[in-house]
């Protein structure tokens, strides 16, 4: 998802019996369902996964500005241009309170950026993939964004306060951008053949990178049960994804697109959508730095954070000269 | 000549009124947009798309109404997206490239403070339509002339370093100023009739207010240099036809498609 395979640092997940001390009343309030806030005492394990999460996720925030701000200038109209520069702002802001809450957990922006810059930090690996035409524009709203909606929301549940309740926002404003993407597939798919073949090439281009978004298959998830007991993750992987197929089959039929998967079969005995095998080659690669966009990506981010040195120095220059002449003025 | 010159308070000078400030805000706006997820830092991009937010929702208001006046069933998108280069009014200053955030800051801050004070006078229009559009319009550009200025005052007082990139940002944009000042016989006409006032009315007030801001920014008003003019007869700078060519070229593969 927007963080996947976090990395926990634990080898094993041990029992309540095998805890002691702190870290036992600190599992007991967890298994309580009570919130982990900044000021509680912590295992430092559980900080780190937290740090290395929550910021995963504000990376993929603003590595995600990139694929959509490429069809901001070239938005088809004014209503969807104003649309789509607000979705991107939103996105900016999502990545400013994540980063915030991040905060929390006594590590700086800076800090996190740094790491990200130097490729340290993972993003999600779905804004690896390049925006080819307007369609891409409604697939990633249709399908990313729905895909995120699918695994954050269990997160509002998570058992860290400031990343819980900042999930509680950013879910609601990835409804409507779902939506927003959703109304602008079915304006395509309703509209000349041209545009619903834009639609239909978008949906084959990113159908499995949305997929492989919730991460590799419960069996080879190697942190996930750590963080299921510090309710970090609520579901399996292969549970959310098979929630998100479920619900995306049915629109897609509703659209009159085809979903680029020739296995794919509805399981009359459970009700759920089988899909065909996935390239988890090409996930692993991609989440390595090897997918279309990785290096552009990144190189972006860089060049706009070292562009704007200057800019944030001059700021943090004049600040300090207005604190210098305000002392001076009550001396 | 453009249609535009006819007699005062005819419909179709406020066709060529609304362009011009629907062009300006569509091609700021545009401008702006190139900056979603590169800004120097995150607060940044959000307040540049705030801005660029305010602009694209003015433009499409400015057009629509000049849609509505001109009678021949164009809407804002027709007007945003298949008008050509000759046809757009804005003045050249907003078409400028971004260069870097000096230039960036300093196109804003020449913009909003001249825009600030134009939208204030068409308050008071005669028209009603275009009193009600820069009516909602000034309360944003207000804010966007607070945010420009102060950003001219922490470069242009901030390190070397941004000081000496204001000073060559000014440069490059300040001949670009005298434009928005021009007269024509649309604006005589406008000013007559009550519904705009004469640009020129508007030089002194916005001088004064640049020489505040750059006083508390360590920058001086270069002297007096030739002026670039002509955006507002539809004669551009070379930048604007890779301008229109990239933000029309969609919806120009597609004639007559709803998106």
């Amino acid at each position: 998802m927007y963080a996947q395979m976090v990395d926990t640092g634990v080898a094993r997940v041990r029992s309540a019996d095998e805890l002691e001390g702190e870290e036992a009343g600190f599992q007991r309030g967890i298994d309580a369902l009570e919130k982990v806030e900044a000021t509680d005492w912590m295992p430092e394990a559980y900080r780190k996964t937290m740090i290395r999460q929550i910021s995963q996720h504000a990376h993929s925030e603003i590595v995600g500005m990139l694929p959509e701000g490429n069809w901001i200038t070239r938005a088809p109209s004014l209503k969807r241009k104003v649309t789509l520069l607000a979705k991107v702002q939103d996105e900016a802001g999502h990545g400013l309170y994540l980063y915030c809450a991040a905060e929390t957990l006594d590590v700086s922006r800076d800090t996190l950026l740094e790491a990200l810059h130097s490729g340290a930090a993972k993003y999600s690996s779905i804004f690896n993939y390049p925006t080819l035409t307007w369609a891409d524009i409604g697939v990633i709203g249709w399908l990313v964004d729905g895909a995120a909606i699918i695994n954050q929301i269990p997160l509002c549940r998570c058992s860290y306060g400031p990343y819980a309740r900042a999930m509680v926002r950013i879910c609601k404003e990835e409804s409507f951008h779902q939506r927003q993407g959703f109304d602008i597939m079915l304006t395509l798919c309703q509209g000349s053949p041209a545009q619903k073949a834009m639609a239909q090439d978008a949906l084959n281009r990113w159908w499995w990178p949305t997929v492989m978004m919730f991460g590799p298959p419960d069996a080879e998830s190697v942190h996930s049960a750590q963080s299921m007991a510090w309710r970090i993750k609520l579901q399996s992987n292969d549970a959310l994804r098979q929630k998100f197929i479920d619900q995306t089959v049915p629109q897609a039929a509703l659209l009159g697109l085809t979903i680029p998967d020739p296995a794919l079969t509805l399981d009359p005995e459970t009700g759920h959508y089988r899909i065909g095998p996935v390239d988890w080659a090409e996930f692993y690669r991609v989440i390595k730095g090897d997918g279309p966009c990785n290096r552009e990506r990144l190189a972006a981010r860089v060049a706009a954070w070292e562009d704007g040195a200057w800019v944030r120095e001059a700021a943090a220059a004049h600040a300090e000269k207005q604190a210098a002449r305000r002392k001076e003025c009550a001396a | 000549m453009p249609s535009s010159t006819c007699e005062a308070g005819a419909p179709d000078g406020v066709v060529e009124l609304a362009l011009r400030l629907g062009d300006n805000a569509l091609i700021l706006g545009q401008r702006l947009g190139e900056w979603a997820g590169h800004g120097p830092v995150l607060e940044e991009d959000i307040a540049l798309t705030n801005v660029a937010l305010d602009l694209l929702g003015q433009a499409r208001l400015w057009l629509a109404l000049a849609g509505r006046r001109e009678g021949q069933g164009r809407d804002e998108d027709d007007l945003a997206y298949f008008r050509d280069q000759a046809a757009f009014r804005n003045c050249l200053l907003v078409e400028q490239p971004n260069g870097d955030y000096a230039d960036t800051t300093l196109r804003q801050f020449f913009f909003d403070t001249w825009h600030v004070a134009l939208l204030n006078a068409l308050a008071r229009s005669r028209d009603a339509e275009v009193a009600a559009v820069a009516d909602k319009a000034r309360a944003e550009a207000a804010y966007h002339v607070r945010r420009s200025a102060g950003w001219v005052v922490r470069l242009g007082d901030g390190t070397a370093e941004s000081r000496a990139r204001m000073v060559a940002a000014l440069a490059r944009l300040w001949p670009f100023t005298g434009e928005l000042f021009e007269e024509d016989e649309a604006d005589r006409t406008l000013a007559a009739a009550g519904i705009a006032p004469l640009p020129g009315s508007l030089r002194a007030g916005w001088q004064a207010e640049v020489e505040r801001v750059f006083a508390e920014a360590t920058l001086e008003i270069p002297a007096s240099c030739w002026m670039h003019s002509g955006g507002r007869r539809g004669v551009h700078t070379e930048h604007m036809g890779y301008l229109l060519a990239e933000m029309q070229s969609l919806a120009r593969a597609h004639p007559g498609a709803t998106w």
